[in-house]
């Protein structure tokens, strides 16, 4: 996994309530039984005005030019802002891998689906949580400003505004440490397997049906 | 310390315990995993995860697999058409072979079916387990009284490799519906009537045990109907306590337990339900009474009306995000405000799916459909059994001639036309009442729109060619 420390990067403002993971990487890029490539199809519904499939060269795609991603002046934007409930419905990974294979490190919103926001962080993705005015601010910061950039810090947990404005995020101290050195969680779960061991054979004499 | 009294615990309290392997100062926990399932869409990459680290599953035997999402619901002899879709459930069948598992039913194999029926028709699911699967709609398992949810791709190899998963305790929600639910009423408009109640993000960070008099009367296949949908609340997780009716639907099925441990097992189960001073940190109540057969008109499961309502007004709504919300949904559902719910006309109907595809959704789809006849205007109606065994079970009862003869097609089963991933699908533009659980922009196909409904209603839309009160019908 991708380590994160710091980012200052450009932000792109998607501004939906509740969007679900279907909306991020349609069913029929599921297929695939890669993890990589999905960046090019993210938002495929609402990016283009064609229909998508799987391997289709996007470059020649008829574009949406209302959709904000094909806008000039979000090119190269790592850092998402969104609203409520954000990455909602399905556990495809698929999402996430999108996003970032897009370019996305960051995203910032009011709240996240729950496993959507886990997925985040297998990922080398950082999802922050912050307060609804704050999200609204950041909203009308960057459609009012060309070349809007936001500077995240994970070590001091904070976001930085153009205006030196400042505000602090939370997050669990497991994933941090995790995201900081780009940790491998099934290396780090199996340095417990003794432990692990030890519940089984447990779990297997007061439930042996269970192990059947 | 005198008198003082220790607080009960939740089932979800029970069930977290007894799986807790151990405990980090943040609140991290590693959570054992009894029961894994597996499909072909949210597992070729774990697997080749394990493949490239060189590590093999800790416990083959926890694993249940089938392809679902892909495979066709027709022409089986023709194989899976579409080759992206064929090298998926391929990789499936590969990786199986490699890795091993306690149960797989290949395409084809006379028991496959969506991996959310077969589970409970195997076995495979008791009480008091916890059960993953990289797939949202895992939160059915939980109507055995287990602890059931779905888990990302990184998950899916994590549990693969270590059959546990890093997890933080979730906040406990009782959703109590009392009373009893009106002639016509079903599982599927009690879990719809929650989330237009609570919203889709109501439930996220907790997990749900729904309680009360409805849902104790409700079957197990009801049961799984509600615990299904838990997660368009918002909750990863919901639970129903285990009674007699869970016991009754599990013995003598292929993996439940047998002999001694059988007596063991339910007196076991017996002592899974929340204590009676257990508190949780939020409930909400519904009365049956209340609730009449559902219908979304929306893009969002919580953009949900009683079927005598009408199509809201996105200008008599105050909050401006929620405003915009409704006037893009009734944009892409090609829906005019206050438009009667009735008035809707559909062009197809989809009965099936992970919420809506057991015996017992076919049987009260067949009462309706009974000596009727799908109205002309309609170009699909299509009956997906959830499994071969369900499918079996419907053809002895003769529900398929019932349905065949009133005009719906009678396929094989599998996920089908609830994502569409396989050939079954919307094309832009069409509307369909349908008894899966997503409405979302796209689900059931690119321009789609889709309504959801119970089956009972499913079929009184195909009949009458536009939504109809099934009591009334």
């Amino acid at each position: 996994m991708k380590a994160f420390t710091q980012l200052n990067g450009l932000a792109c403002p998607i501004d939906r309530a509740n969007i679900d993971t279907d909306a991020i990487i349609p069913k029929q890029f599921l297929k695939s039984i890669k993890r990589s490539g999905f960046g090019p199809y993210l938002f495929d519904e609402w990016r283009y005005t064609d229909h998508g499939e799987p391997g289709m060269d996007c470059s020649t795609r008829p574009l949406n030019k209302d959709f904000v991603l094909n806008q000039a002046r979000y090119k190269g934007a790592q850092i998402m802002l969104a609203r409520e409930n954000f990455g909602c419905g399905s556990s495809r990974e698929h999402a996430p891998w999108a996003i970032e294979d897009y370019g996305f490190r960051v995203i910032i919103a009011p709240s996240y689906a729950d496993i959507f926001f886990g997925n985040c962080y297998k990922n080398g993705m950082l999802p922050i949580v912050a307060d609804e005015a704050m999200v609204d601010k950041l909203f009308k910061e960057c459609e009012a400003n060309v070349g809007y950039r936001l500077s995240v810090d994970l070590p001091s947990q904070t976001v930085t505004l153009p205006s030196g404005e400042s505000f602090g995020f939370e997050i669990n101290a497991t994933s941090k440490h995790n995201l900081l050195n780009g940790l491998d969680e099934i290396g780090l779960t199996l340095l417990h397997a003794d432990e692990i061991k030890v519940f089984e054979e447990k779990h297997k004499a007061t439930q042996p049906w269970l192990f059947a | 310390m005198l008198g003082k009294s220790v607080a009960g615990k939740t089932l979800y309290d029970k069930l977290w315990e007894t799986h807790l392997v151990r405990e980090d100062a943040d609140g991290t926990c590693l959570i054992y995993i009894d029961r894994h399932l597996v499909h072909e869409v949210t597992s070729p990459q774990a697997f080749e995860g394990l493949r490239i680290a060189g590590r093999k599953p800790w416990r083959n035997s926890s694993i249940v697999a089938n392809p679902d999402h892909n495979t066709p619901t027709k022409d089986w002899d023709k194989g899976i058409e579409d080759p992206i879709s064929r090298l998926q459930v391929e990789t499936l069948d590969n990786n199986i072979k490699d890795f091993g598992a306690l149960v797989y039913f290949p395409f084809k194999h006379a028991n496959q079916g969506i991996i959310h029926v077969i589970g409970p028709e195997q076995g495979t699911t008791l009480p008091g387990m916890t059960v993953v699967c990289g797939d949202s709609h895992t939160s059915t398992h939980g109507a055995f009284g287990a602890l059931a949810h779905g888990i990302g791709t990184s998950e899916v190899e994590h549990v693969l490799a270590t059959q546990t998963l890093i997890a933080k305790k979730s906040k406990r929600m009782l959703v109590d519906v009392s009373g009893k639910l009106g002639s016509g009423v079903t599982a599927k408009d009690v879990a719809l009537a929650v989330i237009g109640k609570i919203g889709t993000a109501g439930g996220n960070g907790y997990a749900i045990e729904f309680g009360g008099e409805v849902i104790r009367a409700l079957s197990m296949e009801g049961r799984m109907t509600i615990c299904n949908m838990a997660i368009e609340a918002g909750a990863r997780a919901g639970i129903i306590a285990p009674d007699e009716k869970t016991a009754a639907y599990l013995k003598g099925r292929l993996h439940a337990p047998k002999a001694a441990d059988w007596d063991k097992a339910v007196a076991y189960w017996n002592t899974l339900k929340t204590d009676d001073d257990a508190q949780f940190d939020t409930v909400v109540t519904l009365n049956g009474a209340d609730i009449a057969p559902q219908v979304t008109w929306g893009t969002s499961p919580e953009q949900v009306l009683p079927i005598d309502g009408c199509v809201p007004d996105p200008a008599k709504e105050m909050d401006a995000t929620k405003r915009t919300s409704i006037e893009n949904a009734l944009k892409y559902m090609g829906l005019s405000a206050n438009t009667p719910l009735e008035d809707i006309k559909l062009d197809k109907i989809f009965i099936g799916s992970c919420t809506n595809s057991r015996i017992e959704d076919l049987r009260a789809a067949a009462v309706v459909a009974k000596g009727k006849k799908v109205a002309n205007s309609i170009s699909l109606a299509l009956v997906v059994p959830g499994s071969g065994m369900v499918k079996r079970q419907a053809e002895e009862e003769g529900l398929d001639k019932i349905f065949i003869e009133a005009g719906f097609e009678w396929r094989e089963p599998g996920c089908s036309m609830c994502l569409a991933m396989n050939a079954d699908r919307l094309s832009p533009g069409e509307r369909c009442a349908s008894t899966s659980n997503r409405n979302f922009e796209g689900r059931q196909g690119q321009g789609g729109r889709t309504h959801l409904v119970s089956p009972a209603m499913a079929v009184a839309a195909a009949i009458a060619g536009h939504f109809v009160d099934v009591r009334t019908v």
